[in-house]
């Protein structure tokens, strides 16, 4: 009696160390990369009973045709040339747009869009088509994709810009989707041919 | 000269370590093919992982070269796969996400940049008939 016993505090010099160990291990294993990427919609799939697609006027179609070269081809209303990659987006901007009401390019048609907007007359029956060899390589295909979307983009902010005052992104989403609606975004792939 | 008082430092190194399990999630596969993929200027943000399975497309790494040889390759999962195998890949998937969830499920590929189109065309054409339209083409910011 009388002494009091002192409990001895628990050395807890090494704790730093194990939780280092920890946070280590956690640093390796997990990653942090955000994923970017250029988000696309397929199209359904080909139904069995096959019928004719529908026919699409020549004004109404562009064509890039991407050949085992990786050269690219745009056809529109029978006139093909050889372009090279920055070009295509002025191309496709024009094609979609059609300002000058050009008859080689796409039709203008009115339609009802959202406020304000009302009724317009826009390339609603445009359609662009991508065609790639099963030899394109993947970059090329990549590019060719970035510029088509690109120029849907483009012409969507300066729409934005020119009725709203602000670009595309700093719209809310009722201006975004009628921005969408006026550039509406057509691209189709065709399967890619196979030369036997 | 008195000594540093470092009793704090575990819990310091504690809330650096939670942090860090917060904002990062597992790697889930070991990659079996190497890829690089293409830059460009049109890019989203992938935002919810949950909703995101992988396909990746590439030549296979060193180790198994000797035996698959330097053609281009899928990789679902921890597997080689051949196209015909992505429309189970992709109901597997599909099974394992919410029923809330399952509408918004994407795909991305991750594909090298070297690669040839009829490979990521043929996986594609399989995408279509699993009836996951939604894809998006992993690359890095121009």
């Amino acid at each position: 009696m009388g002494k009091s016993k002192k409990v001895p505090g628990l050395n807890t010099s090494s704790t730093a160390d194990i939780s280092f160990i920890l946070l280590i291990f956690f640093l390796i294993t997990t990653s942090m990369d955000t994923d970017r990427g250029l988000a696309v919609r397929l199209p359904n799939p080909p139904e069995d009973n096959q019928q004719d697609p529908p026919k699409i006027r020549e004004r109404n179609s562009m064509i890039v045709n991407v050949n085992m070269n990786n050269q690219i081809m745009v056809t529109v209303a029978k006139n093909s040339k050889e372009i090279q990659i920055s070009e295509l987006r002025e191309l496709a901007k024009e094609f979609i747009s059609n300002p000058e009401n050009n008859p080689d390019m796409p039709e203008l048609i009115p339609v009802e869009l959202p406020a304000p907007f009302g009724v317009q007359p826009i390339t609603k029956n445009h359609v662009i088509s991508l065609q790639t060899d099963r030899a394109t390589s993947y970059d090329t295909y990549f590019q060719v994709e970035n510029e088509l979307y690109g120029a849907y983009n483009d012409l969507r902010d300066e729409l934005a810009r020119k009725t709203f005052g602000r670009p595309y992104r700093e719209c809310n989403e009722d201006e975004q989707l009628a921005c969408r609606q006026y550039y509406k975004c057509v691209i189709s792939e065709a399967e890619p041919r196979k030369y036997n | 000269m008195p000594e540093l008082n470092t009793s704090s430092l575990p819990d310091l190194i504690f809330s650096i370590l939670f942090f860090f399990m917060m904002v990062t999630s597992m790697r889930e596969v070991e990659l079996k093919v190497e890829f690089k993929v293409p830059s460009g200027t049109e890019l989203e943000k992938l935002e919810r992982k949950s909703l995101v399975s992988y396909i990746y497309i590439g030549k296979p790494t060193k180790d198994y070269r000797a035996k698959l040889g330097t053609q281009s390759r899928i990789q679902l999962n921890d597997k080689f796969a051949d196209p015909s195998h992505i429309r189970e890949f992709v109901m597997a998937e599909r099974e394992s996400m919410s029923e809330r969830d399952k509408p918004f499920m994407k795909m991305s590929l991750k594909v090298d940049k070297d690669t040839q189109m009829g490979i990521v065309t043929d996986v594609k054409m399989e995408l279509r008939e699993a009836m996951a339209l939604s894809v998006v083409y992993s690359a890095t910011q121009r």
